[in-house]
């Protein structure tokens, strides 16, 4: 009896802390924004089906608009009109305020979900930009939210939006004194968090598939680390490596057949590439150095990786047709865990400088540096599909948080802080 | 014991100047070999009752995997005590919180490697030492400080 009620205390515990949760999830602090944002106003949505709406779209979608720090939208509090339709706004009004976009939409009930009709109004041009339709599932409405969210970016910044976008990420949590790590997946606001697996060792390195299918990451369940695949639809997953030593550092090639890999095996750490179809591994670095971090180019034909060969971490580059070797980063004494951006032009990585490790980019033609970053412990730096900005690790206190810059630095904030420490976040591919 | 702390500061002493000589370009394992062959004579008084346990964690300096002098006396009582005995070892690394993860791995590795190194040379059976790195994974200390980052920079000897 004393155990039942024990119990049901705890879940009662447990409950209120999602709950709290949940309410922190809402809160995006935005720590540096585009000193000049667009001025736009998301007009609440009209909903001609029953009941209460399980999450406000509207909101959702100034939410996103607000984070890219290119849009200042205008709060519920100051509109004049809740406008639903394009032939319901006043110019005049919203020219009082200042605003050069507004958007207006309808939510109808669909089949087993919902239907989104809306439009971008250009205040000043005194014309609609478009009207468009977006649906989903019972269970989609912020999908249906950050979906519209990307079609308004995009019609006006001419770049694609990434807010219909995952992240998958490392939680630590104490449970009962034991360390538990989670690997966890969320939408790219933070929002709709949940464990993928749950470890009582250490896991790491999550890396997606170009496909957004499938996630590879470090475990050492084993006792040791591995490299596993996983389907993030059917949960069902494969260890690919079982090597002695170091098995780490999985990144999936732009077209998916392959894997660059770090293993150990010949006594220190070495660049691997697996051919997935054929199961073959070929060594790809010959060094007594440490090498390590691989991602691949946009092309496929090389790796960037981080070596130790000239002394200190600094980021090289492989060709893999010919296997040269050229160095790329020269500022500074250690240059680690680089990304390449999309287009292939930009290398973000992680950067120490004055004793302070931080985020960087480089360009790669001219090799000038940029640190994007300024708080001490930033590590993980992972690029949006749309190369506008990265997520990265970073530290408040002793507790690991995720925070965003543009890769132009004109833009930074950090997501809400969970339980636990939270690091290396691995911002997912488009899905489509 | 006074004599053996005195020893270490020498060790340690020696381990600055070698470190510092070293330019960058230099790598750690050249460092570790040159420092293994300038420290052979050290000898210790023969262990005491092999009873006591031994402190079984080596700690290291910065992204260094160097072995420094006051660990070395550890090591050596170590290796007394596995010499010939076929006990199986698991020898894990960790890295601070500073730096990289997949880098630590790999500084982790080398850190154990050359503790295995060590032992190996003082005669233990390498096929019965396991390494193992846990990079800046399973800290033994948390929080953001030197006092922490100290302790976390380690070689834990498992028997």
């Amino acid at each position: 009896m004393m155990n039942k009620l024990k119990i049901l205390l705890s879940l009662i515990a447990v409950n209120c802390l999602l709950a709290l949760s949940a309410q922190a999830q809402m809160v995006v602090e935005i720590t540096r924004g585009n000193p000049d944002p667009t001025p736009i106003a998301v007009s609440p949505f009209s909903w001609s089906g029953s009941g209460i709406l399980q999450e406000d779209v509207s909101d959702i979608i100034s939410a996103d608009l607000r984070r890219s720090g290119l849009f200042a939208p205008v709060p519920k509090e100051d509109m004049l009109s809740f406008p639903k339709a394009p032939d319901e706004v006043v110019f005049r009004d919203w020219r009082i305020l200042g605003t050069e976009y507004v958007v207006t939409g309808r939510i109808e009930p669909q089949a087993n979900g919902y239907l989104l009709t809306f439009d971008l109004t250009n205040i000043f041009g005194q014309s609609k930009m478009f009207t468009k339709q977006v649906s989903g599932g019972a269970q989609q409405l912020r999908d249906i939210a950050h979906r519209a969210a990307d079609e308004i970016f995009e019609a006006i910044t001419g770049i694609r939006g990434a807010f219909d976008t995952e992240m998958v990420y490392v939680r630590e949590v104490n449970r009962g004194g034991r360390p538990v790590y989670e690997l966890m997946r969320a939408d790219i606001d933070g929002a709709r968090s949940r464990a993928i697996r749950r470890f009582d060792q250490p896991v790491m390195s999550p890396n997606w598939s170009p496909d957004g299918q499938e996630v590879a990451y470090v475990s050492f369940e084993t006792g040791r680390p591995a490299i596993f695949r996983e389907n993030l639809r059917t949960g069902a997953r494969q260890q690919l490596t079982n090597f002695k030593g170091i098995n780490s550092s999985p990144t999936w090639s732009p077209d998916g057949t392959k894997m660059a890999m770090v293993l150990s095996k010949d006594g220190n750490p070495e660049i691997y590439v697996l051919d997935l179809s054929t199961g073959r591994f070929t060594r790809m670095t010959r060094h007594f150095a440490i090498d390590t971090e691989p991602n691949w180019m946009p092309d496929g034909k090389s790796l960037v990786f981080t070596s130790d060969r000239g002394g200190k971490p600094q980021i090289y580059q492989l060709t893999l047709a010919t296997g040269q070797v050229d160095r790329l980063t020269f500022d500074g004494d250690y240059n680690a865990r680089s990304r390449v951006s999309p287009d292939g032009k930009t290398l973000v990585m992680v950067h120490r400088s004055r004793g302070v490790f931080t985020i960087a980019t480089m360009d790669i033609r001219t090799g000038q540096m940029r640190l994007l970053t300024e708080t001490s412990l930033d590590e993980s730096p992972s690029i949006a599909p749309n190369g506008a900005m990265l997520m990265y690790a970073t530290k408040r206190g002793d507790q690991g948080i995720l925070a965003a810059v543009s890769l132009d630095a004109g833009v930074k904030y950090n997501l809400p802080s969970q339980v636990g420490d939270v690091r290396e976040p691995a911002w997912s591919p488009y899905f489509d | 014991m006074f004599k053996s702390v005195k020893t270490g500061l020498g060790l340690a002493c020696a381990m600055v100047v070698l470190a510092g000589c070293s330019s960058t370009d230099t790598d750690d394992t050249a460092q570790q070999q040159m420092v293994e062959q300038t420290q052979q004579p050290v000898v210790e008084a023969p262990a005491q009752e092999t009873a006591v346990p031994l402190d079984n964690v080596v700690y290291f300096d910065f992204d260094k995997s160097l072995l420094r002098g006051d660990t070395r006396e550890l090591l050596i009582q170590h290796a007394d005590r596995l010499r010939g005995t076929g006990t199986s070892v698991r020898l894990e690394g960790h890295a601070d919180e500073l730096g990289t993860r997949e880098y630590n791995l790999a500084l982790g590795e080398r850190r154990a490697n050359a503790v295995r190194d060590f032992l190996v040379l003082q005669g233990v059976d390498a096929a019965t030492l396991e390494v193992i790195s846990y990079g800046e994974e399973r800290p033994a200390v948390p929080g953001s400080n030197e006092s922490a980052r100290a302790q976390n920079r380690r070689v834990v000897i498992v028997k």
